[in-house]
C-alpha cells in the first residue's frame, strides 16, 4: 500500500477516524506522517488531513467535474496533490466537488457572515426580495389573493428601487 | 537591517499583560483574503507573486494603522531572521520557507501583521495579551473593512470569501488562543479536555499551529469551521470554550495542591535547580521546565517575580533568538551551553522556592 501524500513510499502508519459518522482512513509513509506530526498526537489535527485528503476523493469520485479551471488552468489532480485551489474563478468550475466537500468540512455550505460593503447592499436586498417572495408563496397557497397583489407589488417595488440605486 | 532592532525588545514584549494573562497567553484572530483576478499564491508565477505582492503591500500601507509600519520581502530576511519572527508568532513556518513574491507588513505596536502571498494573498491578524479574543476580532475586522476599499476581494454572495483552501472558505477567520495549562497536564486531564474540545468543532494544537508540539504546556484552542456560521458567533462560542477552560485549570491547580501540593512542589523545585545551575540545556527541556517555574510564580512561590520574567526567558531561549545574541549560527551543541549560561545568570537574582511546609512528611491519600 503506497503513502497517501507522497503517493511513493510504503505507508507504515495507518490511521482511522469517525468524522461526521462516516470513517475516514488514511495511509501515510514514515516520512509524511512526520512531516504532517501524526507521530505527536497532542499536536496533531487529524480532522484537518483527513478532510482535505478524504475530501479530495470524494471530489474525485463525483466525476462530473472534469477538465481543467478555465481561468487559470488548474486541474482536479492539482488539487488532489496540494489541497488547494488555483484561483478564486476554481470554484466555480469545479463545483459539485467543492459542494460536497464543504458538507463534510463545514458547518454549512453557505456564507452567512461578514461581506464587503459593496455585497452587503445586495445583501440586504436579496434577503428582503427573499422573504417577500415566501411571503407570496404562502398567500398564493392560501388563495389570500388580495394579500398576493399587494405583495407582488412590493415586490417590483423593491426591484425597481434597487436598479435604480445601482445605476445611479 | 538587523531585525531585532526593529522588533521590540523581548522583555517589553514579555511584560505586555491582558486579561486572564495568567492561563491565557495571548489571543489572535485573523483573516484569509485573496484578490478577485489574480491566481492564488501556491499556484500564480512567480512575476506574477511579485507584481501582486507589491499591490498589497502598497494598498496595505495606506491603512492607518500601517502608515509608518515594518515591511520587508521574505527575501530580503535571513533564514535566521525569519525564524527570529516564527517564534514572535508574526509569520507562519510556511510562511518562512517563501522568497521573493511573498512578504510583511507588521505594526509598530505589533498588534496588526500581514503577511501577503502566503496560503492566500493576505494573511492578517490581530495579535493581543491575554483573552481578548473579542477586541483582537474587532480589530482586524476594522482593518480589513479600511482595506477592502483599496482592494478587490474575492467573494462570492454564496460562498463568501474565496480561499485557497477550501478550509477557510467564507468568513476566512481563525480565531485562536495560547493557553498554558500545566495543571490539566499534571493531574492528568488534558487530554480528555482536548478530547471535549474537539468534539465542539474546535482544534487543539501546540505553539506553533498545525502539527507542532505542545512545548512547556502551551496549547493554541482555535475553530476549524469558517462557512455557515458568521464570525460574531465564531468568536463567542471559542470565548466561551476558553472561560471554560480557564475554570478547569484554576480547579486542577486547586485540586492539585490541596491533594498532591509535594508533588506540585517537587515539580517546580526541580525545575528551579535545572534551570539555574545547569550548564547544558536544550530548547525543549527549557521551555517545559519554564513552565513549572511560571507554575511556581503563579502559586507565589517565588515572591518578587512576576510571569513576564518566564516569558522573556521563553522568547530570548529559543534558538533564533539565541543566535541572534551571539551574531550568527551555531550548533546546537553551543546553544545548548549558551541557554545554559543565560538561564544560570538571570535566575541568580531569583531565590529558591518559598514552599510553604505543608505539615506532613507523606503525602495523604494516593
Amino acid at each position: 500500500m503506497l503513502c497517501d501524500i507522497c503517493k511513493e513510499k510504503e505507508a507504515t502508519v495507518h490511521l482511522t477516524q469517525m468524522v461526521e459518522g462516516k470513517t475516514k482512513k488514511i495511509d501515510l509513509c514514515e516520512s509524511c506522517s512526520k512531516a504532517k506530526g501524526v507521530d505527536d498526537p497532542t499536536g496533531f489535527s487529524l480532522a484537518d488531513m483527513l478532510l482535505g485528503l478524504g475530501a479530495s476523493q470524494e471530489m474525485e469520485e463525483s466525476g462530473s467535474t472534469t477538465g481543467k479551471c478555465p481561468k487559470c488552468g488548474f486541474s482536479q489532480t492539482d488539487f488532489k496533490k496540494t489541497g488547494r485551489l488555483g484561483c478564486p474563478d476554481c470554484y466555480d468550475h469545479f463545483t459539485e466537488g467543492v459542494e460536497s466537500l464543504l458538507k463534510s468540512m463545514h458547518k454549512g455550505t453557505r456564507h452567512v457572515g461578514k461581506a464587503p460593503a459593496v455585497w452587503q447592499q445586495t445583501k440586504v436586498y436579496g434577503d428582503r426580495l427573499h422573504s417577500l417572495q415566501s411571503k407570496l408563496d404562502k398567500a398564493v397557497a392560501k388563495e389570500d389573493y388580495e394579500k398576493a397583489a399587494q405583495l407582488r407589488d412590493e415586490i417590483s417595488r423593491v426591484k425597481s428601487e434597487y436598479s435604480e440605486s445601482t445605476i445611479s | 537591517m538587523n531585525i531585532q532592532d526593529i522588533l521590540s525588545k523581548p522583555e517589553d514584549a514579555a511584560g505586555r499583560e491582558g486579561p486572564s494573562n495568567k492561563i491565557v497567553l495571548s489571543s489572535r484572530v485573523r483573516l484569509a483574503r485573496n484578490l478577485a483576478t489574480t491566481p492564488f499564491p501556491g499556484w500564480a508565477k512567480k512575476s506574477v507573486r511579485v507584481e501582486t505582492f507589491k499591490h498589497i503591500r502598497d494598498n496595505v500601507m495606506e491603512v492607518d494603522p500601517m502608515r509608518d509600519a515594518f515591511h520587508t520581502g521574505m527575501e530580503e530576511l535571513s533564514t535566521l531572521d525569519k525564524q527570529l519572527l516564527v517564534e514572535r508568532h508574526f509569520i507562519s513556518r510556511e510562511h518562512a520557507a517563501k522568497t521573493a513574491g511573498s512578504g510583511m507588513v507588521l505594526s509598530g505596536d505589533e498588534a496588526l501583521c500581514v503577511m501577503i502571498n502566503e496560503e492566500d494573498h493576505l494573511r492578517m491578524q490581530a495579535l493581543l495579551p491575554g483573552l481578548q479574543v473579542d477586541k483582537a476580532w474587532m480589530a482586524i475586522d476594522q482593518f480589513d473593512t479600511a482595506l477592502e476599499s483599496n482592494l478587490d476581494y474575492a467573494f462570492c454572495k454564496r460562498r463568501g470569501y474565496l480561499t485557497a483552501c477550501p478550509t477557510n472558505l467564507g468568513t476566512g477567520i481563525r480565531v485562536s488562543a495560547m493557553l498554558h495549562l500545566p495543571g490539566l497536564v499534571l493531574s492528568e486531564q488534558i487530554n480528555q479536555i482536548i478530547q471535549a474540545v474537539n468534539k465542539l468543532g474546535l482544534a487543539v494544537r501546540g505553539l506553533h499551529g498545525e502539527g507542532t508540539e505542545a512545548l512547556g504546556n502551551v496549547f493554541q484552542v482555535s475553530n476549524q469551521m469558517t462557512l455557515g456560521e458568521t464570525e460574531s458567533d465564531i468568536v463567542e462560542r471559542l470565548n466561551k470554550v476558553l472561560l471554560q477552560i480557564i475554570d478547569h485549570e484554576e480547579n486542577a491547580r486547586g485540586k492539585l495542591l490541596e491533594n498532591k501540593a509535594k508533588m506540585v512542589y517537587n515539580h517546580i523545585g526541580r525545575a528551579y535547580g535545572i534551570l539555574a545551575n545547569s550548564h547544558s540545556i536544550s530548547s525543549k527541556e527549557t521551555m517545559n521546565l519554564l513552565s513549572l517555574f511560571r507554575l511556581g510564580i503563579d502559586l507565589s512561590l517565588f515572591p518578587g517575580n512576576k510571569p513576564a520574567l518566564t516569558e522573556e526567558l521563553f522568547i530570548i531561549t529559543q534558538p533564533a533568538h539565541l543566535q541572534k545574541t551571539r551574531a550568527g549560527k551555531l550548533s546546537a551543541e553551543k546553544r545548548d551551553i549558551l541557554r545554559a549560561n543565560l538561564l544560570r545568570s538571570r535566575l541568580l537574582k531569583v531565590d529558591r522556592p518559598a514552599t510553604p511546609d505543608t505539615g506532613k512528611t507523606e503525602e495523604n491519600g494516593e
